[in-house]
């Protein structure tokens, strides 16, 4: 046997892939459902906290302030684990499924709030005067004027810390989530083979790679001319 | 509070923290008159108009206008705005829409109107600019001059009683400043009342009816343009305008 089949035979192993092939494919759902929970909530949650920092009241914005750099601190991995294994003694037992979708979610709200925060203020204090000079109220010039701005100036980096989170599923292993690195590295030990591991791969390069090409298609087309 | 006046301030004061910027200004405008204000810089020509339609908070005095007491916390001032048109030095279109949706965007939500019937006056409105042919164009699309035309037309769209500019021309290419002016001119022409920050004295000396002349927070004199740039009373002012005409 050359070296190249013995490669092919132990990291592309047909029959242990397609033994697999449907534990991969169920951890791709759960991966998805994960994902798109933590992007939902994660952003609009960040974008709520954007919003109340906007109106100005001090106590508030320290608090938001806060939790922001609290989550942003935190590794991830970090916080699933206390929420998984350390929120049970205070009472509430969240799955692995939902403490992961969670502090995901958290860190995603931390980053986004402070991305979404980012452009708001980044709009020159002009548009606000010209909107207000014409009679629109804070709430109607932020809406009509400021955040539609502020979400083109967003989109880079929101789609890059939306994307690098959400790929954060993956840890979602350590607390038994059956979502695609779990059910590969189970597939792993169980076959001796790595292959799963293969597969694995590949089903994030399909799942994520559409998202990065969208992202950079969007990030075209919003780009406008000043 | 009773007054002839559109505009009436009374003894505004502003402070910026510890500085002083607005010294007791008294400001009276009538209907259909255009005043013109000048003063160096930092003198506080610009505060004093912000301070009219309250985009800046005076420190104390009065100010009504068209018989709204502008300060009192019963107005409602988004409502009052809508009188008070607005032109500034640096434009400040929405970029993210057409100057026909920078025309229309307060008059579908201030003045309640839908979104065919403020397509049709904002399309008035920029005809009024020479702009009808611009409609469609957003303002990285427009020259500075036409962008400022826009700007106009957001305000007139609202039929304001009263319109304010601030440094108008002064962010403009010189071949461009004629157009703006223009317009100005047109808009004084068809009775509208307005007060004006400009260093444009050419179109003082034809169009204002009074110049006030601005220094360190306060009025120092006022009068018809030519009074106040040929026989200045003041040496502050002579000073002054003597500064602007050499150049
Ligand atoms: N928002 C502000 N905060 C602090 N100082 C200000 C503010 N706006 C204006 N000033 C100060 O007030 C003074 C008058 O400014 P301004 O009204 O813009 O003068 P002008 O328009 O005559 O040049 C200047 O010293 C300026 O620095
Ligand atoms: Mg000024």
């Amino acid at each position: 046997m050359s070296g190249w089949d013995k490669f092919v035979e132990t990291f592309f192993n047909a029959k242990v892939m397609w033994k697999y092939l449907p534990d991969i494919l169920s951890g791709m759902v759960v991966t998805i459902e994960l994902a798109l929970l933590i992007v939902v909530t994660g952003l609009g949650a960040g974008l709520a906290l954007a919003l109340l920092r906007s109106l100005a009241i001090r106590p508030l914005n320290w608090l938001i302030i806060f939790v922001v750099d609290l989550f942003r601190s935190l590794p991830p991995l970090v916080i699933i684990v206390l929420m998984y294994f350390g929120l049970p003694y205070a009472g509430p037992a969240p799955s692995g499924f939902v403490s992961t979708w969670l502090s995901l979610a958290f860190v995603l709200m931390a980053f986004s709030e402070e991305i979404f925060w980012a452009g708001i203020t980044s709009i020159p204090k002009g548009q606000w005067e010209a909107s207000r000079s014409t009679g629109l109220s804070f709430g109607q010039t932020l809406f009509n004027v400021v955040l539609p701005q502020a979400f083109r100036l967003t989109i880079p980096p929101l789609t890059n810390r939306t994307i690098a989170i959400t790929k954060g599923t993956a840890l979602g292993t350590v607390v038994a989530v059956t979502e695609i690195l779990g059910q590969a590295s189970s597939a792993m030990s169980n076959s001796y083979n790595p292959s799963p591991l293969m597969m694995g791969a590949a089903a994030y390069i399909v799942l994520f790679l559409p998202v990065v090409v969208a992202a950079r298609w969007i990030e075209t087309k919003f780009a406008w001319k000043r | 509070m009773a007054t002839n006046h559109i505009v009436d301030a009374r003894a505004i004061h502003k402070h910026f923290g510890t500085l002083h910027v607005l010294k007791g200004v008294d400001l009276k405008v009538d209907e259909r008159e255009l005043v013109f204000i000048i003063g160096p810089s930092g003198s506080g020509k610009s505060t004093l108009l912000r301070c009219l339609n309250r985009l800046e908070e005076p420190s104390s005095g009065s100010i009504v206008v068209d018989g709204i007491d502008m300060l009192d916390a019963k107005t409602d001032i988004n409502h009052a705005r809508r009188r008070i048109g607005m032109v500034f030095q640096s434009f400040n279109l929405y970029p993210h829409m057409t100057a026909l949706g920078n025309v229309t965007l307060a008059l579908r939500k201030v003045a309640g109107k839908g979104r065919a019937e403020a397509e049709a006056l904002g399309r008035v409105a920029l005809e009024r600019v020479g702009l009808a042919d611009r409609a469609e164009h957003t303002p990285g699309q427009l020259s500075g001059g036409q962008q400022q035309r826009v700007a106009i037309a957001r305000s007139i769209a609202l039929e304001p009683r009263v319109m304010l500019f601030d440094e108008p021309t002064s962010a403009l290419d010189p071949e461009l400043v004629g157009s703006v002016l223009e317009v100005m001119r047109g808009l004084r022409e068809s009775g509208m009342t307005m007060i004006v920050v400009s260093h444009e004295m050419g179109f003082a000396r034809n169009a204002a009816d009074r110049v006030v002349f601005m220094d360190d927070g306060l009025i120092v004199e006022q009068g018809p343009p030519a009074a106040i740039f040929e026989n200045p009373t003041h040496e502050r002012t002579r000073a002054f305008i003597g500064q602007i005409q050499r150049h």
